[in-house]
């Protein structure tokens, strides 16, 4: 430990002796670590943005279904437990934020257009616990209760079957006798959510209004949980699979959207590529600094090793020379990234650029999330990395003749 | 046990096209506390000489023997540890670490050796106050005089009471006066401490504080004095 300490002082104070090339190296690593920092932060606030809007309409964190609704989602497979015996399994269970709903393909027409669009029966009282969008936000009203006899559309829904608000549509579908179901509804409120190819996509109606006409009784296709944290489902998975029989299938979210999970695998990939492509960019600066620095120390390392330092020691002296620098950089590029992305956290509206947003899936603005598991990565590749980097040139000043070296000029 | 002894050292460069013998079979014993010049023109074969005896440079055939130790075979790491708790170096140009304070620069070898910050404190400060540099420890390299940056690194020699200080050309840099001082210096170290001083020189007045001189020529010993009896 003793020898430590010298190393450590001979390091620092070494890492000062050329100020300016310090302080450059410093501001490169510093400027490094906080593009990293800042730019997984919008990547992580992009895709948490795009997971939740999605898990909030579509799969939940968990949805239990019939066990061939997956490939074949009509009313067919429907889930034949009644809502009194949901209610018994699951609310007396302590299940906080669960819905059962009746969720089937389904056509809708104004007197201009029809769409394809897939109806969700709801029960608001359940829903509002989960749903994804702001109630108060809705144009007109949304859905009273369970038997409204009104139906809510996207705005850009309303826009493509050119109706609006008191208008009435005509939904159809199928019912488990492969019958035609069909029912007029009034436009009672226009909903509008992130991103338009939702808006688009989901038509709103009473869950008993819609167990009506399909026939259903008080059956229903889907009921969700949602939990507290999309990338910790394992919890509620277990709950809820453990309530249930194998009548029906229990699934997680990114088993039902695959596009949603692979989506979260390949961002969480890309984090690290970007990560150590900065990283590469920076060690080429890293690599000159140390090799410049052993290069004008060779008489020193020369002395020290004619002295007794062992070759061990002075390799241990060039690395942590590199790691007080690569911690110093990534102190301040840090601190930048947290001063810049928490301010930003509010929201950056890039409605500019709403439409290539939107292709991914997201929304206009966009909500930089600064993650300390993200800070931790990127410090700990910065430091992996950075040491990686400097045992080349702390290896050649190791391996120095002292006599040689000494009599450098 | 005699403090050195080498016994038929060959040691040849290679310089351009030709061979150049810096060692050619060259046998002396040195005794503890002796104190000995290498006297001889540039290229004579002291500094090689000096170097494998402080195990920093291999010959190419012979043996040579620290305290009864033989160290031309050993490791780089075990002449590392040799140079490190056996011997002290004093070389021509000072090379002190210019980022440390000659307190700093004098403790070195012993915080290398593991001695605990209270014991080096106490050494630093006495060998500091006996070769001169008393109020100067916390000065850096750059901040001092070429006569007393010697004098540290006289001091960082013989802090950690080595058996054995070679020095290599000490007074080169120096002025007449100065050097005078540190030969003074080099003498009274040698009577206290009964520490064995090797010098490598070709300065004439260095020459006449030996109590041993040893002249070489073409890399051979052509004359061995002892200076006490003449």
């Amino acid at each position: 430990m003793r020898i430590f300490g010298v190393l450590f002082r001979l390091a620092w104070r070494n890492l000062w002796r050329n100020h300016r090339r310090t302080i450059i190296m410093l501001g490169a690593i510093g400027v490094g670590v906080w593009a990293m920092i800042f730019m997984t932060a919008l990547t992580r606030g992009m895709v948490d943005q795009m997971i939740t809007d999605s898990i909030g309409v579509l799969p939940g964190h968990v949805q239990m279904h019939h066990p061939d609704y997956q490939d074949d989602p009509s009313i067919a497979n429907r889930i034949s437990i009644s809502d009194a015996d949901l209610k018994d399994k699951f609310d007396d269970a302590g299940f906080e934020a669960w819905a059962s709903r009746v969720r089937v393909p389904a056509i809708i027409t104004s007197e201009r257009e029809s769409r394809g669009v897939t109806l969700l029966g709801v029960d608001p009282a359940a829903e509002s616990e989960i749903s994804f969008f702001d109630y108060e936000g809705v144009e007109g009203r949304f859905l009273d209760d369970a038997a409204d006899k009104g139906i809510v559309i996207g705005e850009e829904l309303a826009d493509t079957l050119e109706t609006e608000i008191g208008k009435r549509v005509v939904l159809m579908s199928q019912d488990p006798d492969n019958e035609i179901a069909d029912r007029g509804f009034r436009i009672v409120g226009l909903y509008s959510a992130s991103t338009k190819a939702v808006e688009e996509a989901y038509a709103f109606i009473g869950k008993t209004t819609a167990q009506k006409m399909l026939h259903i009784d008080d059956a229903t296709t889907e009921v969700v949980f949602l939990g507290d944290d999309y990338r910790n489902v394992e919890p509620i998975y277990d709950a809820v699979t453990s309530a249930v029989d194998d009548s029906v299938s229990v699934r997680r979210w990114y088993e039902i959207d695959t596009y949603l999970g692979t989506m979260m695998n390949v961002m969480d990939g890309f984090v690290l590529v970007w990560v150590v492509v900065i990283f590469m960019a920076l060690s080429f600066g890293l690599v000159n600094t140390l090799v410049m620095a052993v290069f004008e120390r060779v008489r020193e390392i020369g002395l020290m090793l004619a002295l007794g330092m062992k070759p061990g020691s002075i390799l241990g002296q060039i690395i942590i020379e590199s790691m007080l620098l690569m911690t110093l950089g990534l102190a301040a590029g840090n601190f930048l990234a947290w001063a810049t992305v928490t301010p930003l956290e509010s929201g950056i509206d890039v409605s500019i650029v709403s439409e290539g947003m939107e292709m991914w899936g997201a929304a206009s603005v966009l909500y930089p999330k600064l993650y300390a598991s993200d800070m931790i990565l990127a410090s700990g590749v910065v430091l992996l990395l950075g040491f990686l980097a400097s045992l080349s040139p702390a290896w050649r000043a190791s391996r120095y003749e002292p006599v040689e070296a000494i009599t450098k000029v | 046990m005699s403090a050195v002894r080498c016994v038929d050292l060959c040691k040849t460069y290679r310089q351009g096209d030709q061979d150049i013998k810096a060692l050619d079979h060259v046998s002396i014993e040195i005794g503890k506390g002796e104190f000995v010049c290498l006297s001889a023109p540039s290229g004579g074969g002291k500094t090689t000489l000096l170097n494998a005896i402080g195990g920093l440079d291999i010959p190419d055939s012979g043996e040579v023997y620290v305290d009864g130790e033989r160290i031309d075979n050993l490791s780089k790491g075990e002449l590392a540890d040799l140079r490190l708790q056996h011997i002290g170096f004093v070389f021509q140009a000072y090379n002190l670490i210019p980022v440390l304070s000659a307190r700093e620069n004098v403790e070195f070898v012993m915080q290398v050796q593991g001695m605990p910050a209270a014991e080096r404190r106490e050494k630093s400060n006495a060998i500091l106050k006996e070769v001169g540099l008393e109020g100067l420890e916390g000065r850096r390299p750059a901040e001092m005089s070429g006569g007393q940056q010697q004098r540290v690194a006289v001091a960082r020699a013989i802090a950690s009471r080595p058996a054995l200080v070679l020095a290599d050309e000490p007074t080169a840099n120096l002025d007449s006066k100065t050097a005078d001082e540190l030969m003074e210096l080099f003498t009274l170290l040698n009577k206290h401490h009964n520490t064995t001083f090797v010098i490598a020189t070709h300065d004439q007045r260095v020459m006449t504080y030996a109590g041993r001189l040893i002249r070489m020529l073409d890399g051979r010993i052509v004359d061995d004095i002892d200076q006490r009896a003449a």
